[in-house]
């Protein structure tokens, strides 16, 4: 089992109404199994799948990318900065 | 110079922080707030970053713009939190030799910003309702 720690920012905060999480998964699990996990919480994350993108440890990561124990996984809905 | 910053952006001190008796010019780019979207009342804005990310990708562009142009110097400054309407929220500077290198790296700069740094912007209507800038670009988010 592993342990990552997941980071919501701007509308993916306010879907999940928390800006942190701290979730245990299997080993091998997969950023994908994150975004899993956060539609259980809140389906209209769903909604979103196409517009979500997610970073680990700061840099833009695909959704097959394979977590490991104490990874920081931001989830970033379209950025507008500028 | 790479920061992310609180409070006003200090457009000479950005300006400085790229001069060198070895160019030929600096290239500014300066973002302002503005007082409407979508053709309502815009009061202020805040802008909401990843920090420890959103740094390490402006110093990436900045590595990026100095590889791909001639440049001498680049600097990138954003704010975070509320900013009033029409106080500078990005700042890039750019010096090198020759003009056409500075214009390309200064544009070059400020578009990957837009498209991949985490910061978001939420805007404050003077009619009271407050949005965050991706419920615009992709329908409700």
């Amino acid at each position: 089992v592993i342990r990552v720690n997941i980071k919501l920012f701007a509308s993916a905060r306010d879907l999940a109404k928390t800006d942190h999480i701290t979730l245990s998964l299997p080993d091998r699990s997969k950023v994908a199994d994150v975004f899993i996990c956060l539609s259980e919480m809140n389906s209209e994350f769903r909604k979103w799948e196409k517009h979500l993108r997610f970073a680990v440890n700061w840099e833009y990561v695909p959704n097959d990318c394979i977590l490991h124990d104490n990874d920081e996984v931001a989830v970033i809905p379209p950025v507008s900065g500028g | 110079v790479i920061e992310i910053v609180s409070t006003s952006i200090d457009v000479q001190q950005v300006l400085q922080s790229v001069e060198d008796p070895s160019v030929g010019g600096i290239n500014m780019f300066i973002g302002t707030t503005r007082n409407h979207s979508n053709g309502k009342a815009v009061v202020a804005l805040e802008y909401e970053a990843y920090a420890p990310m959103a740094l390490k990708m402006m110093h990436r562009i900045a590595d990026e713009a100095k590889a791909k142009f001639r440049i001498t110097a680049i600097s990138i400054v954003h704010r975070a939190g509320r900013v009033e309407i029409g106080e500078a929220s990005v700042v890039i500077a750019v010096s090198s030799s020759h003009r056409k290198e500075g214009f390309e790296a200064c544009r070059y700069a400020i578009d990957a910003l837009k498209k991949d740094v985490p910061i978001w912007k939420k805007e404050f209507f003077a009619n009271g309702e407050i949005r965050g800038q991706q419920q615009n670009d992709s329908g409700g988010l």
